[in-house]
């Protein structure tokens, strides 16, 4: 399929602009067109995962460089570039998988201004897969910076009582490092005279400057990851958002500010990273510990699963600083992971919620009595997002912090310490809420989960085991790629 | 049909089971799941048996099937395999004999639970976790048995979820573990940069080549060998309960009797033990983390007997003699005896099962009453279990005359005693003598506690007959009735038995009567039979290289050489502590009351477990509760926030109004900014490269 990467970016638009047409078209104003944006998204999402699967299916695993590449002069040197390698493309199926999953979550919680909330996701489906196949830096820009305009809206009109004060975090948080990556980009451009993301991981820039740039884009991505201590924003954003913009929010645009380090700072700027290594070291473990014990003590289940989220982040950043294959390999891995993981945490908290509606921890308690497959369900995701063997979320922590042994031992000793935070404050949610008696009257009558909510939950099940049984499954994809990283990352710091 | 095909059915046929019952217990009822996964356990350890029987008298080689790959990244390399060699073979009898018998057993005492097919979704899944476990043939698939057994444990001590204490006592032992682990982790990837493997075939060739050398750890040289033990042992440390890690073991008493003889004394228990013995390369050339594996397992032995002195809640008694007996495995590997640790492993998993099933035939007599000062004068009500109970007890103490014979323990233990003296004379470890007396004291300790207990519940005058019977509890503080009954699930009827009404305890029926039975033939005769292949005349035929022992290693062969009055002592002291009580609970029987009334600090601190509880409650929990505090409401709230994004600005916008008027201000702003990059990126391009 030629230009594929061209349709399985801008194939979403094209749903959304069926779901304008449709609601323009359609006389019984909003709420008469509901089911039809439902299903329009459904369909429009489902044949974007379909394409993006024929992607992978295509992709040569085993070639390092940049597949399916789609370049064209635009302007004045600026091109349209895409294209995807061992990495990319997975976060290309993570955003495409993990859409449908949205849509279908959104059924029925969203009730006011359908629609428009189908064309938000859509929209930011393209911005997002944007980010991952652009290879030119002005491109790139536009979609990484144009995520945040639906997101704003998902959690600013569909979002909770205190939205405005989450937005007004949000936004203050990356507005900052969103200047700063601009100038550094601009910067770039001017020197190198290309914006060819290619081109510029091959320009050797003066080591001098590098700190700088290497500042510059890290205040964008570490903000974006989020990493301690500009991590506050995430909680309130999550709290505030309704349930599948959370799941996309954990799930893809948190694993922006970790791609942007794989893209720009470690294979750009090596000297640099290597220089900054101790301070992103220590920003991540201080994020694994600190965040942990603040989990602990949250009493909104959001904000505590929004807390264990920046905890993982920080395992990210630890395996991609280390520079070595089985850093970077695992800080993937531990991305995509963590997004099947994530996602359907909040998909659990999400299903109480709309029973319910309320995220306060001491309202609930022994649902397990009540809801036995729930509590099946939950605890597994429980035990992934603790790490247990057997399951994806264990493959990415274990490997990144093997690659950070190898820089640091302190770094590895500290992260590991936080396989027993995260059973501390996993399992304390899940005891508080479903175990013991059921002693709030409200609770005696909630129903366990229906089919729908199954089938949001089947395809995260299985993704999550089978990568934990079976990593190579995703291992053999970023290892190439991973690997002509790190050996040019090794020979730009002469190690 | 291969015996690889064989051994790959009999690992997996748990996992069959446990999904089976797992994911359509309801649909298939009870009865069914049930069926299926004892069934398909019995088939598990039939294979067992056959391949051990293979191994032993058949002269089957070592050999590894290979399942499919795990993880490979760069040398990080890992495969699904199944090892078979003198442990694995060793581990995989234990392993599913016990189960299978639990199993069957649980069909008696579980009957009045209405989540029978979860119950034994969980047992079969422990079963092949434990078996993944010990069938590994690197560190990663062996973490992957190690916390599914962590997992199978907290399902199962939490598997009556409705009752707090035991929801509380998973997550405890849980996290524990996982202190353990952490451990188990950095020692694994020391290995790996160490040696650039973490297989145990690749590894075990190369360990000698580091003798004498050091790493980087911390900012410190270690010595590496040492360094990497040791951190392994924390792994182990955590698993087996050993001392400062031990707090979960007793409060996982909170589940069922059944899981308590499998997982929390058979088997899981002795998985660190396992692992050290299975390391003998590792350990053989790491003196400084084996003297530290002899001094914790050392200390664990005689702690634990101390405790496990003063309790009266029957489980927590033999929980403490579990902890106790590990200690004595520990010591004994740390020493350089790994063959009369894994001998010990062996030989406890049978009685030990057997005290614990026999405990639960006690405890399913009295209806549900577990606090051993409420029972008494039970022999003739209970005359099978009185007569398991006391071949277990005989067993556990290792009563035996030397140079004749004598139950299990008497094999395995004694050897253990003596071959700590033999390294202490050889000058093979400078803990040997530290060990040689521990053995002897805890011997003691073990005959008292173990006999306290048979008197307790089957002699004296019967308590439950009283009206009121737990006039008792006014002299038991808090700490140990947190879990002397075991509510069903669901009906509280079984509980309000033993408060209200008369109690006429009875025998339990035939399943439960019959993995008895079969257990204490393991009791009497697993000693007897299995010695010289363990630690006798055929050991390095029987191990064929699976320990390793090092060539300035003579402890196991001088252990039978030692003099007359070491060999006889054992049987001294495990007399006195008998008599010690006899004397106390059954001729003097009140007197032991009296202590407890009187409340001497001695008594308070054995009591209260040396205060390891409240130690770590202070420290730990209120320490993580008060930081984790700190950190949300000092750092993020105050700090982050308030010099961020809650500055003035934030104060003056909100006062103003302004947000108030501009809802979705924001995205519009931000739409602006973006657009105002964009562009900026437009002009500069055109103006740089324009035309």
């Amino acid at each position: 399929m030629p230009h594929i990467l061209s349709i399985v970016t801008f194939l979403p638009l094209v749903g959304a602009g069926l779901l304008l047409l449709a609601s323009l078209m359609n006389k019984g104003g909003q709420d008469a067109a509901a089911p039809a944006a439902r299903w329009i998204a459904l369909g429009t999402t489902l044949v974007v995962l379909a394409v993006s699967v024929l992607l992978v299916a295509q992709f040569d695993p085993s070639n390092p460089a940049y597949q399916f590449v789609e370049n064209y002069a635009w302007f004045a040197g600026a091109g349209y570039h895409l294209g995807v390698d061992g990495i990319s493309i997975l976060f290309v199926l993570l955003t495409a998988f993990l859409m449908p999953i949205c849509i279908v979550a959104s059924w029925k919680s969203i009730e006011t201004r359908v629609v428009e909330y189908m064309i938000a996701f859509l929209v930011l489906e393209t911005l997002v897969i944007g980010v991952f196949t652009s290879l030119d830096l002005f491109l790139f820009y536009i979609f990484f910076e144009g995520t945040l305009v639906p997101m704003f809206l998902i959690i600013g009109i569909w979002g909770g009582a205190n939205r405005i004060y989450a937005s007004y975090k949000f936004f203050l948080y990356t507005l900052l490092g969103s200047v700063l990556m601009l100038l550094a980009m601009l910067w770039m451009a001017h020197e190198t005279g290309t914006t060819s993301i290619p081109e510029l991981k091959k320009y050797a820039f003066d080591p001098a400057v590098q700190p700088i740039l290497w500042l510059a884009f890290f205040a964008s991505f570490a903000v974006k990851m989020p990493m301690w201590p500009v991590h506050t924003w995430l909680p309130d954003a999550h709290v505030q958002a309704p349930t599948a913009g959370s799941v996309i929010l954990a799930g893809i645009l948190l694993k922006l500010g970790g791609y942007g380090f794989i893209l720009f700072n470690l294979p750009m700027f090596p000297v640099a990273s290597q220089m900054f290594t101790p301070l992103v070291l220590t920003l991540s473990v201080i994020a694994v510990v600190y965040t942990s014990l603040v989990a602990f003590r949250q009493t909104d289940i959001k904000k505590l699963i929004a807390y264990s989220s920046v905890a993982h982040m920080g395992f990210v950043t630890m395996g991609i600083f280390a520079g070595n294959d089985t850093g970077v390999q695992g800080a993937v891995f531990q991305m995509l992971s963590h997004g099947l993981i994530s996602g359907a945490l909040f998909l659990c908290v999400g299903v109480i919620y709309d029973r319910m509606h309320t995220r306060e921890i001491a309202f609930y308690g022994g649902l397990t009595a009540r809801m036995p497959w729930y509590a099946a369900i939950f605890l597994m995701f429980t035990m992934a997002n603790v790490g247990l063997p057997g399951t994806s979320g264990f493959i990415g922590e274990v490997l990144t912090m093997t690659g950070a042994y190898q820089v640091s031992t302190w770094a590895a000793l500290i992260a590991a310490s936080g396989v027993i935070f995260s059973a501390v404050y996993a399992l304390t949610l899940f005891r508080n809420v479903m175990y013991g008696e059921i002693k709030n009257p409200a609770l005696q009558t909630i129903m366990d989960i229906d089919k729908r909510e199954l089938l949001i939950f089947v395809p995260l099940i299985v993704g999550t085991i089978w990568l934990g049984l079976y990593p190579n499954a995703v291992l053999d994809y970023t290892g190439p790629t991973v690997e002509a990283l790190t050996t040019a990352y090794r020979a730009a710091i002469g190690g | 049909m291969t015996i690889q095909t064989l051994v790959t059915l009999g690992v997996f046929a748990p996992l069959l089971g446990a999904m089976i019952a797992g994911f359509f217990g309801r649909r298939i009822g009870n009865i069914v799941s049930q069926s299926v996964t004892t069934g398909l356990l019995f088939f598990s350890c039939a294979i067992s048996w056959i391949v051990f029987s293979q191994w032993t008298w058949g002269g089957l080689e070592a050999f590894t099937v290979h399942i499919a790959p795990f993880i490979h990244v760069g040398d990080f390399q890992s495969n699904w395999s199944i090892r078979v060699d003198a442990m694995s073979a060793t581990m995989l009898i234990v392993v599913t004999t016990v189960s299978s018998l639990v199993h069957l057993y649980s069909w008696g005492y579980m009957a009045e639970d209405d989540s029978r097919p979860r119950f034994f979704a969980y047992l079969s899944l422990f079963t092949f976790m434990m078996l993944a476990l010990v069938t590994a043939a690197d560190f990663l698939q062996m973490f992957f048995g190690w916390e599914g057994v962590g997992l199978a444990s907290y399902l199962l001590i939490g598997f009556w979820y409705k009752k707090d204490t035991a929801s509380a006592a998973a997550i405890k032992a849980f996290v524990v573990n996982r202190v353990g682990d952490f451990g188990f982790l950095l020692g694994m990837m020391t290995i790996f940069w160490m040696f650039g493997t973490i297989q145990f075939a690749e590894l075990f060739p190369q360990i000698a080549g580091k003798v004498g050398t050091g790493w980087e750890f911390l900012g410190y040289t270690w010595s590496a060998l040492d360094l990497a033990g040791l951190l392994l042992f924390i792994g182990a440390m955590g698993k087996s309960a050993q001392f400062f890690l031990h707090t979960w073991l007793p409060d996982a008493m909170e589940g069922p009797t059944p899981v308590s003889a499998l997982i929390h004394a058979a088997t899981m228990v002795t998985a660190g033990v396992y692992m050290v013995c299975l390391l003998s390369p590792l350990y053989e050339h790491a003196p400084t983390a084996s003297l530290f594996i002899a001094i914790i397992g050392g200390i664990t032995a005689i702690f634990a007997a101390t405790v496990g002195m003063m309790q009266n809640d029957i489980k927590r008694v033999i929980a403490y003699s579990t902890c106790s007996q590990l200690g004595y495995m520990f010591f004994a590997a740390g020493v350089g005896a790994y063959q009369p640790a894994m001998f010990h492993l062996f030989t406890h998993a049978f009685f030990k099962a057997l005290l614990f099933l026999g405990a639960g035939s006690v405890i399913h007599g009295m209806h549900h009453e577990q606090d051993m000062r409420s029972m008494g004068g039970l022999w003739k009500l209970l005359p099978v279990t009185y007569a398991v109970m006391m071949i277990g007890t005989i067993a556990i103490t290792g009563l035996g005359l030397p140079g004749v014979g004598g139950f299990a323990g008497f094999y395995s233990k004694d050897s253990i005693i003596e071959s700590a003296y033999a390294a202490a004379t050889s000058g093979h470890s400078a803990a040997g003598m530290f060990a040689f007396v521990i053995g002897i004291s805890a011997a003691l300790l073990t005959a008292y506690y173990s006999w306290r207990l048979v008197f307790m519940t089957f002699h004296g005058t019967a308590k439950w007959k009283d009206d009121g019977h737990h006039a008792a509890d006014d002299h038991a503080s808090h700490a140990q009735l947190e879990t002397h009954s075991e509510p069903l699930d669901g009906d509280d009827h079984a509980h309000d038995d033993h408060h209200h009404g008369p109690l006429s305890p009875h025998e339990s029926p035939l399943p439960m009567v019959l993995p008895l039975l079969i257990l204490s033939i393991g009791a009497v005769f697993a000693g007897m039979i299995f010695a010289p292949h363990f630690i006798g005349h055929h050991e390095a035929e029987f191990w064929r290289g699976a320990i390793f022992i090092g060539a300035d290693n003579h402890v196991l062969h001088e252990s039978h050489n030692v003099p007359t009055w070491v060999k006889w002592s054992p049987l001294v002291v495990t007399l006195l502590g008998t008599f010690a009580a006899f004397w106390i609970y059954v001729l003097k029987e009140g007197v032991a009351k009296q202590w407890a009334d009187r409340k001497g600090p001695l008594w308070t601190f054995l009591y209260n477990k040396w205060f390891f509880d409240e130690l770590y409650d202070a420290v730990f929990v209120k320490g993580a509760k008060a930081l984790g505090d700190f950190f949300w409401k000092i750092g993020d709230v105050k700090i982050i926030d308030g010099l961020g994004p809650n500055g003035a600005a934030w104060a003056s916008m909100k006062s103003g109004g302004w947000l108030a008027r501009f809802q979705s201000g924001f995205v519009y702003f931000y739409a602006f900014v973006m657009l105002i990059g964009v562009a900026a990126f437009l002009a500069f391009a055109i103006f740089t490269w324009g035309a």
